[in-house]
């Protein structure tokens, strides 16, 4: 099959759907591959790369539609683009089907199948084809290179000779993909970071980035497993909340990475007017949200402002595309992981399954029908969180109660058992005789002392125990040394057989005992 | 019930002589006793000595002179005889254990240890029959003193073996009726449990050393069979209490029922319940021992006995928790009935080489090794060990995670890694190191496979739902080496080998971590 990439038409986009390298891949899949010239290079791949790497460079945007069956690009199609294409051509891009229904709409008419990269299921399978995320990552570090920019002084603390420094304070909300990868990017630089997100599961996660969770003390927290990993809107209390959390973090902190995102709905405001206010002169704040309308009161769209107190904030949308190289590279492996599922025989053949969840999910338009939205995927995303058992502060009188409860509960258990057994003695002793009783009660006493000793036994020396009783078992050595002694040959013959085979016990069993044990070595 | 055997021939004066020979031994067996007193409370500490590593070098002697003690103690006691057959039987066992305990390879532990189970088993049958041919020589002998016309010859000449009955015998002799039915049901539930454990033992061996096939296999009939065989010796046990027919040969039945009973129902039991079997075929030999001691009214077989058993006991149980299995369940062999369909298994089993995990082990700060049944089999353990000695070198953290049910044995893996010089104070148990899989950088599962199965969380319709499991897949990387792609010994498939973060390292287990040792640095 045919597959070929656009040059992006959008104004500042410098990315490309596929790279040399993914198009090596792309051949090896039974594809063959054309790029429109020119589409690479804002991203540093020049035709010429292409062409070495067995690429068919096509001169413009018209000659490549006609020319491919499957048209690979970054952003959504524009009019234009979706107009050249003819019924059953498939398109694989960014889609975002939810704000777009008229482009959707279009396709449809146009009869073209498009497989929306941003619509990949959350689920582990379809990990290496998540777009939004490889490119979150991206935006994450950017982020924190584009605030060091605009920062002033340094992230890391330092004591010169000229002077003390202290460390940057940054403060990320939101610790998805992107503000994850900020985390790592800002403690990397040295940064002291500090990050908040309403799903306290994530607190694990943006610890382990070297980041300290800003804890928020609120009874009904979210489960983000619910909703496939992602937020989803808070309640006005829990808000008021955390706002009023954030107007005592500002006046102290030097950096704010917003990154706040609910899937299908505006950026909530999280970030307002006042706390910027609060802010130091020369603090910045990069709001990733820009482009849904921003998490910062302040935020305008494509663009830095510096207010009036000082503060720089940087409203770029266009984050993974400043770093066009990367991003490309990785986008360029996620649309051909996309592929490969869709050519599941690696002979060039395109197999639409729509009974694949991932790539059911991804179709938006399918054969003139429009397939969105797709129905739950048949595999849970994130295996649901188990409900945290909220430890509630027992009052005293309560803790009594239990204390007296579980302490009547034993005595009831234990007096209960020790009749039981009194009774099965009781019954023993009428009928038994009194030489044998005095030895049953040896007996029982023997059964306690062993039952309280070997708990104790450390879990790591159970083999070492299993081979010692086993030697101690042995102590049968003795009833066959009584029997040895009788007059009867029978009975010597199977006692000396019996202290034979107890003799090889007891030895064996000591000694290699103490074999294993004499291993046991501390470091 | 004063009426003993002795005193019911009021007019037989030949009778009373016995007497003295007893009184004699009086002095001599409290000697005895105090000394078994002495190796009781030292056998106790031998036990209790095991709670840690250290003290436990310790406790091993307190056994071991104990013991020593114990055998003195009866040889120089009363009544007993042949001490030169005695001494040279005991001479023949010891070189034959001294050289199996050298010889042995660390990884046939559980083999030796289950063997050693059926010779307890069997010397304890041995006793109950020796008892029992005493005891009906015992009473032959009554029989004829109480003749009510005594042939004269016959009489004296009775008379004169009365007189001589030393040890056991005179112990037998000076027993009234219901000591006598005592005796009998000890005896012969010391054969039964002895047997069980005999034949029990010998087929855990066979599967444990690989001579039997370690699958479970069913006995036609199943339980029903058992079951019946069982009250079939239950019948047999109340013929000869009662007297009825011939003691001895009673007894031997009931031996071979039992012995059929030990034999199905080892069979029974598949390989990953062997920890529970060998400890429970311990605890058996525990009890057989402290019926022999009823037997022959002897407190220290008696305490010794029930020592031995109660730990056997306590031990099971302790791996019956571990696998969130009730110890009937194990005992009878096989899992429950599947409730539903297992869950379905998204994603693939992703290989991987020697270089890409070297380089990962190279990078990471904190490492978990998780051993299991397939590093003893590959005898892996001293490879590991130099892993191990390698990545502390570079500064890295690294432990072991050790499941209760691990290998073959309980412990099984902790003597395996002392053995390579892995020191213990890193090797950790499952409760120890669980919450910090989430923190570390590299799980690296070595021959384990049903012990890190997320299914037993994830799937409440696995066979092994609920059983506490190591959860190595909340680690960064987890590689797990493996010989193939089959599945464990409960043959459930794992879903951790399809997750996204996990990577197959595929071969030998021995061969695969020699592969890594030339790649860390």
């Amino acid at each position: 099959m045919k597959v070929g990439a656009l040059k992006e038409t959008t104004e500042g986009e410098a990315r490309v759907a596929v790279t040399p390298s993914s198009a090596a891949h792309l051949q090896k899949l039974g594809h063959e591959v054309f790029v429109q010239s020119g589409a690479g290079e804002l991203a540093g791949f020049s035709d010429a790369l292409y062409e070495r790497a067995g690429v068919t460079v096509l001169p413009d945007a018209a000659a490549l539609t006609d020319a491919v069956d499957t048209i690979v690009k970054v952003r959504p199609p524009s009019e234009d683009e979706l107009g050249r294409m003819d019924e059953g051509q498939n398109l694989i891009s960014f889609f975002y089907p939810g704000q777009n229904a008229e482009l959707l709409e279009k396709a449809r008419e146009r009869g073209v199948n498009v497989l929306a990269m941003d619509m990949v299921p959350r689920i582990s399978r379809a990990q290496k084809m998540d777009a939004l995320s490889s490119m979150a990552n991206i935006a994450g570090y950017r982020a924190v290179i584009e605030a060091a920019n605009n920062f002033g002084r340094f992230f890391t603390g330092q004591v010169t000779a000229a002077g003390k420094v202290p460390p940057a304070k940054i403060l990320i909300v939101g610790a998805g993909v992107a503000g994850l990868a900020a985390i790592g990017a800002a403690t990397s630089l040295g940064a002291q970071v500090y990050a908040f997100d309403v799903r306290p599961e994530v607190a694990e996660q943006i610890e382990s980035m070297g980041a300290e969770f800003v804890y928020l003390d609120f009874q009904d927290s979210q489960d983000g497993s619910e909703t496939g990993g992602y937020a989803k809107p808070s309640s006005p209390e829990f808000l008021a909340k955390q706002l009023e959390k954030f107007r005592e973090l500002a006046p102290d902190m030097d950096i704010v990475i917003t990154t706040a995102l609910i899937p299908g709905r505006p950026a909530p405001k999280l970030w307002t007017a006042d706390m910027v206010e609060m802010m130091r002169s020369g603090s910045v704040v990069v709001d990733l949200a820009a482009e849904r309308g921003g998490n910062c009161d302040l935020t305008v769209p494509d663009q830095k402002i510096v207010t009036d107190n000082g503060v720089t904030i940087i409203g770029y949308t266009d984050f993974p595309s400043r770093m066009a190289a990367q991003s490309s590279e990785l986008y360029g492996n996620n649309v051909r992981h996309m592929l490969a599922d869709l050519t599941p025989g690696k002979d060039g053949t395109l197999v639409h399954n729509m009974d694949d969840d991932v790539i059911r999910g991804s179709t938006v338009t399918y054969q003139g029908d429009i397939t969105y939205p797709p129905p739950p995927p048949k595999v849970q995303a994130i295996a649901a969180a188990k409900p945290k058992e909220r430890q509630r502060e027992l009052t005293v009188e309560e803790r009594r109660a239990n204390e007296i409860a579980a302490f009547r509960e034993q005595t009831r258990s234990q007096v209960g058992m020790l009749v039981a057994g009194g009774a099965v003695m009781l019954l023993i002793g009428l009928f038994a005789p009194a030489s044998f009783l005095s030895h049953f009660i040896v007996f029982v006493l023997a059964c306690f002392v062993g039952f309280n000793v070997i708990w104790n036994v450390a879990h790591s020396l159970h083999t070492p125990l299993m081979a010692v009783t086993n030697a101690i078992s042995s102590i049968v050595i003795l009833g066959a040394l009584m029997q040895i002694g009788s007059g009867s040959a029978w009975v010597v013959i199977l006692g000396a057989l019996a202290v034979l085979m107890t003799a090889i016990n007891i030895f064996g069993g000591f000694l290699v005992t103490r074999r294993m044990l004499s291993m046991f070595q501390k470091s | 019930m004063e009426t003993t055997v002795i005193t019911t021939a009021p007019d037989n004066a030949v009778v009373i002589q016995g007497a003295p020979g007893l009184m004699e031994a009086l002095p001599a067996y409290g000697f005895t006793t105090a000394t078994y007193v002495v190796a009781a409370v030292l056998f106790i500490l031998s036990l209790g000595g095991l709670s840690g590593q250290e003290s436990a070098k310790r406790a091993i002697w307190y056994g071991i002179v104990g013991m020593g003690l114990a055998v003195l103690a009866t040889l120089f006691g009363p009544g007993v005889g042949n001490w030169w057959l005695s001494i040279l039987m005991i001479a023949i066992g010891g070189t034959v254990g001294f050289f199996l305990a050298k010889r042995v390879q660390m990884t046939e532990m559980p083999q030796l240890v289950a063997g050693m189970h059926s010779l307890v088993g069997l010397a304890a049958v041995l006793i109950g029959l020796n008892a029992q041919i005493e005891l009906g020589r015992v009473l032959r002998l009554g029989r004829t003193v109480l003749e009510p016309n005594p042939d004269p010859v016959a009489l004296e000449r009775a008379g004169a073996a009365w007189a001589s009955l030393r040890g056991f015998a005179a112990m037998l002799a000076h027993k009234t009726p219901a000591e006598i039915a005592m005796l009998k049901i000890e005896v012969a539930l010391g054969v039964f449990i002895g047997a069980v454990t005999f034949t029990g033992s010998v087929v855990a061996y066979g599967k444990l050393a690989g001579k039997i096939d370690g699958k479970p296999k069913k006995v036609r009939g199943g339980h029903m069979t058992n079951l019946a065989a069982a009250l079939a010796s239950l019948l047999f046990m109340i013929l000869y209490v009662a007297g009825v027919g011939p003691g001895l040969f009673w007894l031997v039945l009931i031996m071979l029922l039992a012995g059929f009973i030990g034999w199905s129902l080892i069979m029974g039991i598949g390989g990953a319940d062997m920890p529970v079997v060998v400890s429970m075929l311990n605890s058996y030999s525990g009890w057989a021992a402290a019926m022999i001691g009823f037997t022959l009214s002897n407190d220290l077989l008696i305490v010794t006995g029930a020592l031995v058993g109660s730990s056997g006991a306590i031990l099971s149980y302790i791996m019956c928790r571990a696998m969130n299995r009730s110890f009937i369940s194990v005992i009878l062999g096989g899992f429950g009935g599947e409730a539903g369909p297992a869950m379905a298994i998204e994603g693939e089993q992703i290989a991987i080489d020697a270089e890409s995990v070297a380089q990962a082990l190279n990078e990471a700060d904190s490492v978990v090794i998780v051993p299991g049944y397939g590093m003893a089999v590959a005898q892996a353990q001293q490879s590991v060990s130099e892993l191990v000695r390698k990545l502390r070198a570079a500064g890295k953290q690294v432990r072991f995670a050790i499941h209760p049910v691990a290998g073959r044995l309980p412990g099984h893996m902790n003597v395996l890694l002392a053995e390579a010089k892995v020191p213990y104070d890193i090797v950790l148990e499952m409760d120890e190191i669980n919450d910090d899989f989430p923190s570390t950088d590299v799980a690296i599962v070595i021959g384990s496979n049903d012990i890190v199965n997320p299914a037993a969380q994830e799937d409440p319709n696995s066979p092994i739902a609920g059983m506490p499991v190591l959860e190595v897949w909340k680690a960064k990387n987890v590689f797990v080496s493996k010989r193939g792609q089959g599945t464990g010994y409960s043959g459930i498939e794992n879903p951790l080998f399809y997750k996204e973060n996990t990577r197959m390292f595929y071969g030998d287990a021995k061969k695969s971590v020699d592969s890594l040792l030339p790649l860390i640095d």
